[in-house]
């Protein structure tokens, strides 16, 4: 089945940081997606000019309703208006779902890893919310780097009361106060405790800038994991 | 007047002539892979080109790099929106190492150290229009865009150009490769914009 460019109208933007924001949108005939997909999101100028980016969906499938989690940049030519300028009411067009690859299905029971590195959080964030909706009892961990504690999306989402899901945050630049892990980029040593509790199937979900992703991916196979159980979103 | 992102200007006017339709154009090389990038030493790389019928066709790394070397400046065009102008690859046209292979097949599948695997019609690998390439702007090609060594198939989308690439199978059938498999195109024509199924 071919695609469509739909229209989606923004209902509601909330800010996640000084410069992320989530963008909740309604597509009329929305069929549904898969935690973890993305979509194309295209703008139109007055004079028929259109630039496309992708976006990846940070909350599961809710029927016509969408979340986008939305980093602007400072140069960005679709970030920094859908993150300031896209009026609420207003309409832009969406098509996907996008990719099959990069996904959490509800039916996985095994433990899964989950690593994030800045917006990398985002597609990741929906399969949490997946694994919540369906009161998945299979162990899900999130280790999460940001630069600094104000850098952190979805606060409520990771800190909710929920036996089945442990959230790891690793600073890079400015550690809380009281923390007990100097800022640092990622270690093997922050990967060695959940990895150890994966089983040899489990699978790993790593998302973010590429280098951070090439870093984290170089650990958890120097650390024994099968590569094909490690898939991979890169950005930038 | 549009009735979308109204107040939205743009600014990516100026390529738009050279750009396949839905690109924009970037500066930087973005990296796009399914899953951690292999390792792969120069002095276990193997290149196999696998009949229809079995037989075998193998290149080391010293005797790819012994075969007559191409540089080649393309405009290349990732499914995700990408398009980057005049990169400058170094490497070997695959009409090298299928000029002495005898068959009748259609199709190829092209596959990587890593598991990856994409298909195409074998005459898209034919007649300069594809590379294995070892050379990015005069430098080694690093592991995350596919060193040692890559596909280079720019008029296909750039999922077509398998980094690490290892072998090469010919097929009387088309058989779809890994994200011809879950969605993408299995042409994947950058100028009528083919990029899932269906489009």
């Amino acid at each position: 089945m071919a695609l469509t460019w739909r229209p989606a109208r923004l209902l509601e933007r909330h800010a996640q940081t000084a410069t992320a924001r989530t963008l909740v949108l309604s597509v009329p005939g929305w069929a549904g997606h898969l935690p973890g997909q993305h979509v194309d999101v295209r703008l139109t100028a007055d004079d028929g000019y259109q630039a496309v980016r992708s976006y990846s969906l940070a909350a599961p499938t809710n029927g016509e309703r969408i979340e986008l989690g939305v980093q602007s940049v400072p140069d960005g030519e679709v970030s920094l208006y859908l993150a300031d300028a896209l009026p609420v009411g207003a309409d832009v067009e969406v098509r996907g779902p996008l990719g099959n690859w990069f996904v959490w299905r509800p039916a996985q029971t095994e433990p899964a890893l989950l690593v994030a590195g800045g917006s990398g959080v985002v597609p990741l964030a929906a399969m949490i919310g997946a694994h919540r909706r369906v009161r998945s009892r299979s162990p899900l961990h999130l280790l999460y780097s940001v630069r600094a504690p104000e850098d952190v999306w979805y606060r409520s989402l990771l800190t909710d009361d929920d036996p089945s899901l442990d959230v790891s945050i690793i600073h890079t630049r400015k550690a809380p106060p009281g923390s007990d892990r100097l800022p640092g980029r990622i270690t093997a040593a922050d990967l060695a405790g959940p990895a150890a509790r994966l089983k040899p199937t489990s699978p790993v979900y790593v998302c973010g800038p590429t280098a951070f992703v090439e870093v984290v991916g170089d650990l958890l196979t120097g650390m024994g994991l099968d590569p094909a159980t490690i898939r991979t979103e890169r950005f930038g | 007047m549009t009735s979308f992102s109204p107040g939205f200007q743009g600014r990516g006017r100026r390529l738009a002539d050279r750009l396949p339709p839905g690109q924009y154009p970037t500066e930087s090389f973005p990296v796009l892979s399914a899953g951690p990038t292999p390792k792969v030493p120069t002095d276990s790389w193997a290149f196999t080109v696998t009949t229809e019928l079995g037989a075998t066709h193998s290149w080391t790394w010293d005797q790819m790099m012994a075969l007559p070397q191409q540089e080649t400046v393309q405009d290349i065009h990732c499914v995700t929106r990408w398009s980057k102008f005049d990169t400058r690859w170094r490497g070997v046209p695959l009409d090298a190492f299928l000029e002495d292979v005898e068959t009748a097949a259609d199709f190829a599948v092209v596959s990587s150290y890593g598991g990856y695997t994409t298909n195409m019609p074998l005459e898209d690998l034919l007649d300069g229009k594809a590379w294995i390439v070892h050379t990015y702007d005069d430098f080694p090609l690093s592991p995350e865009h596919g060193g040692p060594a890559r596909l280079l198939v720019p008029h296909l989308y750039f999922w077509k150009s398998a980094k690490w690439v290892h072998g090469l199978r010919l097929t009387p059938e088309d058989e779809p490769g890994f994200w011809e498999s879950v969605g993408y195109h299995n042409y994947g024509d950058p100028c009528r914009e083919q990029r899932n199924w269906g489009d």
